[in-house]
């Protein structure tokens, strides 16, 4: 052990700075991953009943950012509290995003409802690219940015910080994933969600309108996606018309590792996708620092003069943020392709 | 005559460019209990789909004194038509009382949900026990009562029956035959499509046999169980 590291050990009690960035990693991980586990419930609950990977539900997501941020900085001038303001964008965004994921359905997939996968899954890819420019369109290039409305407090606990809006974000996604839960599980309309997506033809004989249930995954779904655009969005500050595009890929890739099409592992694989990313973009740093590694650093090591003076030499930095969700979405790919809870229970003959 | 609770004239279903279902007549009247035996490729399980509406076919059916051709399949349900599909189709991801709850998912009588589950659970008493496992976990017999036990919960006029005995050991078949017995006993109305012919025959009073598509006897049970041409093809003697 060098002289360098003997400061950094803990002893009993005393924290230490590296249980303060694990404990920070997390809170940071909880929250983009409540958020990517709601945006993932729209692409689980889809599959789960019509078999097709909505690739416009990341940018449904974002039109409901960019409404949101439209209405809040519209509004934020006025005399309003800026609670109420905020409460006014989600509002808003809602039904103009439940209203999109109903004409996606209804005049996008709903044709193709019997044609072979190929076709649905291409015009999806189609969708997501007319909606991101249409949204180019209306907002433009530029960034949107969130205006300085929220007294955004920090909270200290356990050597890491906690603003406000982290534990909103968290308390808000944590409350639609328990309603949705509630909806699917213990509503009738719920039930033949779930009954469709087993079986639709003998949900049909049961007096289930298919074409009803489809239409309502894809308004469900919108309507957390527009939430979770909106708490995305004020998370980094700023909202754009490409923002889907990766938020919508990291959720896809969170449901694919819960298990694409069931409920329960969408929200597992969401957090788990948003704690990986965190931690991953926390100490990738520090586990590729060539100078950190057995007998390379200091003036004798085999990195000789690069880690002099207690240099670094870092082969990945925190600019691989967005390798880990594709990362991990290749190795479920490759190692468990139904996912985490995707078990499925057969059907006996 | 009373008029048929259900009439098909002139059936016919086509896959493509095959003919499964090629002009068939037949009518089921209330509370009667008729079958369609034959060999496996009939037509049996096409007729029923027909039926139901599950698949799309040529001629007319008429049911309850209406037309029901261009009705889709989920409005069957609320006139009192049911069908338990061949391979029971239960939903193996959700629970017994789940599955049951499907079967009434048309109606909302709350109170009148209530006591048919009892009706349900008093018929098929191993239902009741297991009612919050999922149905994937049930045996292929339990899995046959459940279905039977879900199509109950929607209270049908009519019971459409496709291979209720299929894929299951003696013991268990003899099981899911009483319980249709016990149903048929309350009065129900049974269109009972099997291959099994003298099991089907037993428990009918009247039977069609289909061959490629087409009827080709029609007669009472004991006839048919009497006729040379049944005996040799579908008894096996």
């Amino acid at each position: 052990m060098s002289p360098r590291d003997a400061g950094t050990v803990s002893s009993g009690f005393e924290r230490s700075p590296t249980m303060d960035i694990l404990l920070q990693q997390i809170i940071n991980g909880l929250t983009t991953g409540s958020v990517y586990a709601v945006v993932a419930l729209g692409y689980t609950m889809v599959y789960g009943v019509i078999q097709l990977i909505n690739f416009a539900h990341g940018e449904v997501v974002m039109i409901g950012a960019m409404v949101a941020f439209s209405v809040i900085s519209a509004l934020a001038g006025g005399s309003l509290p800026p609670l109420a303001i905020v409460l006014a964008g989600v509002i808003a965004a809602i039904p103009a995003c439940m209203a999109i994921g109903y004409l996606l359905e209804r005049a996008a997939y709903r044709p193709l409802r019997h044609a072979p996968r190929l076709a649905p899954l291409i015009t999806a890819i189609g969708m997501s690219i007319i909606l991101q420019h249409l949204a180019l369109l209306i907002w433009g290039r530029n960034p949107l940015a969130f205006p300085q409305i929220i007294d955004n407090r920090v909270f200290a606990i356990g050597g890491a910080a906690i603003s406000s809006v982290q534990i909103a974000i968290i308390l808000m996604s944590l409350a639609m994933m328990a309603g949705l839960s509630w909806f699917v599980y213990r509503t009738r309309f719920g039930i033949a969600i779930r009954a469709t997506a087993e079986n639709v033809h003998v949900a049909g004989l049961m007096g289930v309108n298919a074409d009803r249930v489809i239409a309502a995954t894809f308004v469900i779904g919108a309507g957390l996606g527009a939430v979770a655009g909106v708490m995305y969005g004020s998370y980094y500050g700023i909202a754009h018309y490409t923002m889907g595009f990766s938020l919508g890929l990291k959720a896809f890739s969170a449901a694919v590792l819960g298990g694409i099409g069931n409920i329960a592992g969408a929200m597992l694989g969401g957090i788990l996708l948003g704690l990986v990313e965190a931690l991953g973009t926390g100490y990738v740093g520090d586990l590729t620092d060539l100078c950190r590694w057995p007998g390379a650093g200091g003036d004798i090591g085999w990195m000789g003069a690069h880690c002099a003076d207690g240099a670094h030499f870092v082969l990945f930095g925190s600019n691989y943020q967005e390798v880990f969700a594709f990362l991990m979405l290749i190795l479920v790919l490759v190692f468990r392709p139904s996912g985490l809870l995707g078990e499925r229970v057969s059907e006996r003959a | 005559m009373a008029r048929a609770l259900i009439e098909a004239l002139n059936l016919e279903v086509h896959y493509g460019g095959i003919a499964a279902v090629k002009g068939i007549s037949f009518a089921v009247e209330q509370n009667e209990i008729v079958c369609l035996i034959g060999a496996n490729g009939a037509g049996k399980t096409s007729t029923l789909k027909a039926l139901a509406r599950m698949i799309p076919s040529r001629g007319e059916i008429h049911y309850g004194g209406e037309h029901i051709e261009a009705l889709p399949s989920h409005r069957l349900i609320g006139r009192g038509l049911a069908l338990v599909p061949e391979g029971r189709g239960i939903f193996a991801r959700l629970t017994i009382a789940e599955n049951l709850a499907m079967g009434a998912y048309h109606r909302r009588d709350a109170a009148g949900i209530a006591s048919d589950f009892e009706r349900v659970y008093g018929l098929l008493p191993r239902l009741k026990e297991r009612a919050r496992q999922v149905a994937g976990t049930l045996s292929g017999g339990e899995q046959q009562m459940l279905a039977i036990g879900r199509a109950l919960m929607g209270r049908p006029r009519l019971l459409l029956l496709d291979e209720p005995s299929m894929g299951l050991a003696p013991l268990m078949v003899e099981k899911v035959f009483e319980v249709i017995r016990a149903v048929a006993a309350e009065g129900m109305t049974i269109l009972l499509v099997e291959q099994n012919a003298r099991l089907a025959l037993e428990v009918c009073s009247r039977g069609y046999v289909m061959e490629s598509g087409l009827i080709t006897l029609a007669d009472s049970s004991a006839a048919l169980l009497a006729d040379p041409r049944v005996r040799s093809a579908y008894l096996g003697e």
